[in-house]
């Protein structure tokens, strides 16, 4: 009697899981349908490329950051983690242009990558092996990386050299059978990470890791390594942020990815990941990022509410989501 | 040995506490418990027994107004009453003992006391008064715990006591105490039952569940069977045995619980530790288990075993002369290497440290076997549901659907996954800690065949257990542990639940003209 009070309960509970599951996608289409009502502008093919190819960055990031926080840990130093590697990276092309011409794009590109799985692995080890709460290090690392980056661009702006601009541009501006060149690379971040989150043993240790840290170590699952691991993958997600930022403002300033921390955590959360650990939605996390755009966009295009409030509206939005989840929880 | 409250007496005629009439709860068209005619005698242990799924905790829950019925009516002197929630029910004089440790950990003996009804001077509460009353509470339920120690400092046992404790704070008709002792080692179990018969002296009547069959025979005045979410009767204590007890609650004859016990010819040695210290838990520990044999670990709680084992398994500091694993020394101790050489643990917590419960069945039954199931970096899901499908036929894993959630699983149901879990990674020895905690007793017997099974099949294994009739029941020999230390070793018949009690409390052997007249310990009753 009670296997069938179990199965009973288990089949309301799958439907209800499926629906929470779906709930950013249709969040989504509902904030789309609000956005074409309200102003017709919306849904040009143009507004929408351009709404799309803004939130690449945020999606990006959070692809990685849903492997952070599925292992059970938080990094809010990645808004000023991608400005530092902005940084490094620019000084990096600017120095070897002269020499190598347009190949230091790519170069700088590569140095991108290790300098961001670089701070990553400074995170995760600190994190890991010096046993400190994640929150507590990436808070200092947010500080420190925002120092350095201000520290490099002297208070201004470090811009990329003038001769590299034509052949980077591209990048961002660029597109390919009509899909800007940030939106295929998420689409390419987004599957990779899918693919190690959901199909590799890794994934799979990783999530055990967040669901339960003990049962995965009495399990023989090296926890430390795995959630050092999504650090680094953390890292190399903002680093290829980074490369598709700056051929959009073409510099580095003190400023650049100021609160995305702030933006890359909504979009993770009201992805459907839990922020406790152990369930990670990295579609959900696109889908996040891109309510999150969407919201600016129409609030911009709408004129009803001034396009200042726009971090309040987003801040509501986690809000909402989390009372959303609360109560589809407890019905 | 029983009746210790006597209810027909010399002294006043007794009250019917609280009584039942058709009382049942349907949750949609399933229906848990049904028709329950229930009276309870103010001062007397009255005990509810029945297997896992039989309904003994939706009843409790019925009682204490934590769930409402939904058929048939609860009168309390007499009187038809109707509760909307635990508050409702405590007023009325009900409380309920939960099983689970339900304390605030950073809060204070006394502050937990008091939660929610904190004795105030004006506007301030006041800690003198609370932590005075406490005190006294403490004593009552023979806790050493002061009140003001942090409750997260203090060992199960002491928590057991202090959430007993606090419902006793209000003055109580029937209190309802949940498997009060499944926390508890031997000599603070009789402590508890020592409270209990206190308790009904004072005219309180006390509803006890218990998995432990030899409490309820020395406790209880009347019994109460539960099976199948019905109520099978109540009798009075001191006519059934605890055989008896058994079969009504399973509705039919025993079979014999432990399995055989094999010939004493054991193979080669499969694993040798040489003076095994884990920091806080053991004092140089060195043992061996050969293939074909259960080497038993017994002690008291705290006296280090699932330290001791734990330590040898790299999940704790410790450090060992030497650790041989099937003729591996084996150099850096952790899970994974030793899991390599053919050395498993099976932990006691299986929901804290055993099972993710919020995960499905198949990645819980591949965690620790992963890399045999998947060779490359890519999981191989087909080979995990095959892999569960097998595990579920071999170790009768009662399941409707192989997506539930390894949570959705009873406890004997998750103890069986847990074992199949570590017996995917095909090791030769096994360590099991507290192999049947909290299951029923027929998912025990099959636990026990399984053990029986792979040790006939050349496997050794290495059993914890606090209870005593389990070790006596399986195993070969038996290590007894005291305060960290291996304080005797017994063989084949020196394996008698007195002999390991002796030397888990005294910390010594005992010798043959202690033993003295003794001639019914060896648990024929199960056999």
């Amino acid at each position: 009697m009670t296997t069938a009070t179990a199965t009973m309960a288990t089949a309301e509970e799958r439907s209800r899981i499926r629906w929470a599951d779906f709930a950013p996608f249709i969040a989504l289409g509902v904030i789309v349908l609000l956005g074409a009502l309200i102003n017709s502008n919306f849904t040009s093919s143009a507004n929408l490329m351009n709404v799309i190819t803004r939130s690449a960055f945020i999606a990006i990031i959070a692809v990685g950051a849903t492997f952070v926080i599925s292992s059970g840990g938080l990094d809010l130093s990645v808004g000023s983690m991608m400005a530092f590697v902005t940084g490094i990276m620019i000084m990096t092309m600017n120095g070897l242009a002269p020499t190598y011409g347009s190949w230091a794009i790519v170069m700088g590109g590569g140095v991108a990558l290790v300098v961001g799985a670089l701070c990553g692995l400074f995170n995760g080890l600190i994190i890991t092996v010096g046993r400190i709460e994640p929150f507590i290090v990436t808070l200092g690392t947010m500080g420190i990386f925002r120092a350095f980056i201000t520290f490099m661009t002297d208070g201004g702006s470090l811009p990329i050299d003038r001769s590299l601009r034509e052949a980077y541009r591209p990048v961002y501006f660029g597109n390919f059978l009509g899909i800007p060149y940030p939106v295929l690379i998420t689409l390419v971040v987004v599957l990779l990470g899918a693919f190690i989150l959901y199909r590799t043993k890794y994934g799979r240790r990783l999530v055990s890791s967040g669901s339960n840290s003990e049962v995965a170590r009495f399990s023989g699952v090296n926890v430390g390594g795995v959630r050092t691991i999504a650090y680094v993958i953390q890292g190399m997600c903002v680093a290829v942020a980074a490369i598709c930022y700056v051929p959009r403002l073409g510099a580095a300033t003190p400023t650049t990815g100021q609160l995305w921390e702030l933006q890359v955590i909504t979009a993770v959360v009201i992805g459907g990941t839990l922020l406790r650990g152990g369930k990670g939605r990295i579609w959900g996390s696109v889908a996040g990022a891109l309510i999150l755009e969407v919201i600016a966009n129409v609030m911009v295009l709408s004129d009803m509410v001034s396009e200042y409030l726009v971090a309040a509206v987003q801040g509501a939005i986690i809000i909402i989501a989390m009372l959303a989840h609360r109560f589809t929880r407890n019905r | 040995m029983s009746a210790l409250c006597d209810i027909d007496g010399a002294s006043a005629p007794q009250a019917v506490a609280m009584q039942t009439a058709g009382l049942g709860k349907a949750y949609g068209p399933i229906t848990v418990l049904s028709d329950v005619a229930l009276d309870i005698v103010a001062g007397e242990v009255h005990a509810i027994i029945g297997e896992n799924g039989a309904g003994k905790s939706t009843l409790m829950k019925l009682l204490s107004g934590h769930v409402q019925p939904t058929t048939g009516r609860i009168f309390i002197d007499g009187k038809p009453v109707e509760f909307a929630d635990a508050v409702q029910a405590e007023a009325a004089g009900i409380v309920l003992v939960h099983q689970e440790i339900l304390l605030a950990p950073d809060l204070t003996v006394a502050q937990n006391l008091y939660l929610g009804r904190e004795l105030t001077r004006g506007w301030m509460v006041d800690d003198r008064a609370m932590n005075r009353r406490t005190a006294e509470l403490l004593v009552q339920v023979g806790s050493v715990v002061h009140p003001e120690d942090r409750v997260g400092d203090l060992p199960l046992a002491q928590r057991q006591l202090v959430q007993i404790a606090r419902a006793l704070l209000n003055e109580h008709k029937v209190v309802i105490l949940d498997e009060p002792t499944a926390v508890l080692a031997n000599d603070e179990v009789e402590a508890l039952l020592e409270i209990v018969r206190n308790l009904c002296n004072h005219g309180v009547a006390v509803l006890y569940i218990s998995h432990r069959l030899e409490e309820v025979e020395a406790l209880a005045d009347r019994i109460t069977v539960l099976r199948d979410g019905r109520m099978i009767g109540t009798w009075p204590a001191a006519g059934l045995t605890q055989r008896q007890m058994a079969e009504l609650m399973v509705g039919r004859e025993l079979d014999m619980l432990y399995p055989p016990k094999r010939e004493a010819d054991h193979g080669q040695t499969l694993l040798e530790v040489v003076d095994l210290e884990v920091e806080n838990g053991s004092w140089s520990a060195s043992f061996s288990v050969r293939a074909g044999e259960v080497l038993g670990i017994g002690g008291m709680i705290g006296a280090g075993r699932t330290e001791l084992i734990e330590g040898l398994m790299g999940l704790r500091a410790s450090s060992a002369a030497s650790v041989t694993v099937n003729g591996q020394k084996i150099t850096e101790r952790s899970v994974r290497t030793l899991m390599g050489a053919g050395l498993v643990y099976l932990t006691e917590d299986r929901k804290g440290k055993g099972l993710l419960l919020e995960e499905e069945l198949a990645p819980n039954l591949a965690l620790q076997a992963m890399d045999t199931i998947s060779p490359g970096v890519v999981l191989n899901r087909r080979g995990e549901i095959a892999a569960l499908k097998q595990a579920v036929s071999d170790y009768d894993i009662r399941v409707r659907s192989l997506t539930l959630e390894a949570g959705q699983l009873s406890g004997g149901n998750q103890q069986k996954l847990l074992l199949a879990k570590v017996m995917m990674t095909d090791p030769s020895i096994v360590i099991i800690d507290e192999p049947t905690r909290g299951i029923d007793i027929g998912n025990k017997s099959q636990i026990y065949d399984f053990i029986d099974k792979m040790v006939r099949a050349g496997k050794a294994c290495i059993v914890i257990s606090s209870e005593m009739q389990e070790l006596v029941g399986l195993a070969d020999r038996v290590l007894v542990m005291r305060n960290g230390r291996i304080v005797a070793e017994l063989n084949g018949d020196d394996i008698k639940e007195k002999t390991v009690i002796y030397a888990a409390t005294s910390g010594r052997k005992m010798t043959t003209g202690e033993e003295g007249h003794d001639h019914s310990d060896r648990n024929d009753g199960d056999r």
